[in-house]
């Protein structure tokens, strides 16, 4: 049983950073009904940035490599990084498409995808580069002695931090004006339009948020597993957290990112060995495609109904 | 001047209808074919025809089995080349384990496998649409490969699910000189994008395009859309088998499964919004330019730096390059290549004088 709770519990923390990536997509769908494929694209953008600056900032400052300030600036400029590419995204690839097919702008987004691998690995190499957060990855002790689990506490940060952004994006879109303003946006675009909320700005300001998401969920994935090209598959693995949550729901995507990397690993553990292993592939969008037939609209996203 | 329908008198239903309706057109287009099929052959190198036009010929009917589907039929479908995959995957199986099996029957089983899984992995299209079904397709790409990898009966039991395709031989001779492969490679994308460019004139096509355009309305005034979606389903996958047969039996010679990537799936994609979504022309204008975009793009780069560039920056500049043209394409043409095509042929007929 403990053996159980502990495939369960990386599961589960795995999931969280599916949610986080999940978290981008649903935030610029709910605002401008855009399916964001570069989601993917733009982690591995603001983890490379990142790694970047860190490696080039001790040379233009002459600070010590290891130092916080070299963190921080490098965090900093990074997201500044993040949020000129979103309003940059939203000027010229958006505003263009404003009224177009749905698929259109899909399609759109999948050009962004390439574009901006291509820009982050001309910009920075396509080398694999580590990163640090100063967060070891060992199991927790405590946890181990008395419950006989393995819990890492890398993994243990990463779902406090994932917790956090949530929250904090939470009161953002409860308690500010922007977040009212994206609120009514997202309702609604023409009585949104109507009231005089500026749509434009509100985009930017939403890829620029979805951009933030991206840099966490790209700096805790990077810690993670080297920043790497295979950051933007991140984006593959977040769709089938998306069909469970639904798109449009901030909760769905964290219960539905919980789900799909609770499920995976635990099916890779005991259904797997039946049929040769590496089922973790493709396990979610089957589990995915399952509860389409039976739930369209996912855990909590909106009924959706035609009119002709 | 020359290109003008006038003095050309429609006197019954049949001329009405047929596919080129202006005699300039019908001239045009067997001139096309003589020239691919007569001239190309005499003139073109061993490396045109092997590694750019046959691929071309082979991309395009792939393109024209994803534009029955997402062009058509209005499904978007980032699974095709998992299609592929089962079509390159059906034939071989077909050639090797069934004695004597002529080439174009395997290569027409290999489809029909493609269309039976393809039908499988339509089904949730009844229930669901939009991205949910991208997302459903996704699951037929990821699954396709794994169960090809990891079953290796699939492979005859070679290692990591490689194949070698097996010569091509029809009524005792043997395709196996470039020219050859090329000519059977072109008659057959020839004699199925005819019929690709038949069916959507027909019944079946107009009952696609209504289901694209409006589901609801679609159903209302009396089409099926159980039958319209899984059909298109079907045919598309069709296409795209014998397209994933053809690449690797006139193509490649030996393909594995890891090689039907995502990465393929989204190239035919972009083959269809650049050439142009719900055009056959189209397929094969955008699978032309996505084939010879990456050859051209090489070329120019060791032209302008001789040498001096550094390594992996040629890719990534095809990767911006390649993205900065999708979108582009999709903010200036929406339509793609085949409007391109549309408005020269418009702006022709009023040549040289436009009043």
């Amino acid at each position: 049983m403990g053996f159980f709770f502990e495939v369960l519990i990386g599961g589960l923390l795995s999931g969280v950073l599916y949610s986080l990536v999940a978290l981008g997509f649903v935030l610029i769908y709910k605002a401008s009904g855009v399916f964001n494929f570069a989601q993917g694209a733009m982690v591995f953008f603001a983890a490379l940035t990142f790694v970047g600056f860190q490696e080039v900032l001790p040379g233009w400052t002459g600070l010590d490599a290891d130092s916080n300030v070299v963190f921080w600036l490098a965090f900093v400029l990074a997201l500044a990084a993040m949020i000129v590419l979103g309003i940059l995204t939203e000027k010229v690839v958006l505003r263009p498409l404003v009224n177009q097919p749905h698929i259109t702008l899909f399609m759109a987004t999948i050009g962004l995808t390439f574009l901006v691998e291509g820009i982050a690995q001309a910009l920075w190499g396509a080398n694999v580069r580590g990163l640090s957060l100063g967060i070891a990855d060992e199991p927790v002790e405590w946890i181990m002695e008395s419950a006989d689990i393995l819990v890492s506490k890398f993994d243990l940060f990463a779902a406090t931090l994932a917790g956090a952004l949530v929250a904090s994006l939470a009161l953002f879109f409860q308690y500010t004006k922007v977040g009212r303003a994206l609120r009514a946006v997202a309702d609604d675009h023409q009585a949104a339009l109507s009231i005089g909320i500026p749509l434009q700005h509100i985009w930017a300001i939403v890829w620029a948020v979805a951009g933030f998401v991206a840099l966490v969920a790209g700096l805790i994935w990077g810690a993670r597993s080297g920043v790497q090209f295979a950051l933007t598959f991140t984006a593959l693995k977040a769709l089938p957290v998306l069909i469970l949550g639904g798109f449009t729901s901030v909760p769905g995507a964290i219960v539905g990112g919980l789900i799909i990397g609770a499920s995976e690993k635990l099916a890779e553990v005991y259904i797997g060995p039946f049929v040769g292993g590496g089922i973790e592939g493709w396990f979610p969008y089957v589990l995915a495609l399952g509860f389409l037939l039976i739930r369209p609209e996912g855990l909590f996203g909106e009924r959706h109904i035609d009119r002709v | 001047m020359l290109y003008r329908e006038a003095g050309q008198f429609k006197v019954s239903y049949q001329e009405d209808q047929q596919i080129f309706p202006i005699r300039q057109d019908r001239v045009g287009f067997i001139a096309i074919l003589g020239f691919f099929f007569l001239a190309v052959p005499l003139v073109a190198s061993e490396y045109w025809l092997q590694a750019i036009l046959i691929p071309v010929l082979i991309f395009s009917l792939a393109a024209i089995g994803l534009n029955i589907l997402t062009g058509y039929a209005g499904q978007l479908s980032l699974g095709s080349a998992a299609f592929m995959a089962v079509g390159a995957f059906g034939a071989y199986n077909f050639m090797l384990r069934v004695d004597g099996m002529p080439f174009l029957v395997a290569l027409a089983i290999g489809g029909l496998c493609a269309a039976v899984v393809g039908v499988a992995f339509g089904l949730p299209s009844l229930r669901i649409k939009g991205f949910y079904l991208a997302v459903a397709t996704l699951a037929a790409q990821f699954f396709i490969v794994w169960a090809l990898v990891k079953f290796p009966w699939f492979s005859n039991n070679s290692s990591s699910g490689v194949i070698s395709a097996q010569q091509i031989e029809i009524l005792g001779f043997a395709f196996d000189t470039p020219v050859s492969k090329y000519l059977l490679t072109l008659g057959i994308v020839a004699v199925l994008a005819l019929a690709a460019k038949n069916l959507v004139r027909s019944t079946t096509g107009r009952s696609w395009m209504a289901v694209r355009d409006m589901d609801v309305a679609a159903e209302v005034i009396g089409i099926r859309p159980m039958f319209a979606k899984l059909s298109a389903f079907a045919v598309s996958s069709f296409y795209c088998g014998v397209a994933g047969a053809l690449y690797a039996y006139a193509y490649l010679g030996t393909v594995e499964p890891e090689g039907f990537n995502l990465d393929l799936s989204f190239k035919i994609l972009f083959m269809i919004i650049i050439g142009g979504v719900g055009s056959i022309m189209g397929s094969f204008l955008g699978a032309a330019f996505i084939v010879l975009l990456p050859i051209f793009l090489n070329v120019a780069m060791h032209a302008l730096f001789a040498g001096s560039m550094p390594a992996g920056l040629g890719s990534n500049l095809e990767l911006i390059i390649f993205g900065g043209l999708i979108i582009f394409f999709l903010i200036v043409e929406p339509h793609g290549l085949a409007r391109l095509w549309q408005i020269g042929k418009e702006k022709l007929r009023l040549w040289p004088f436009p009043h």
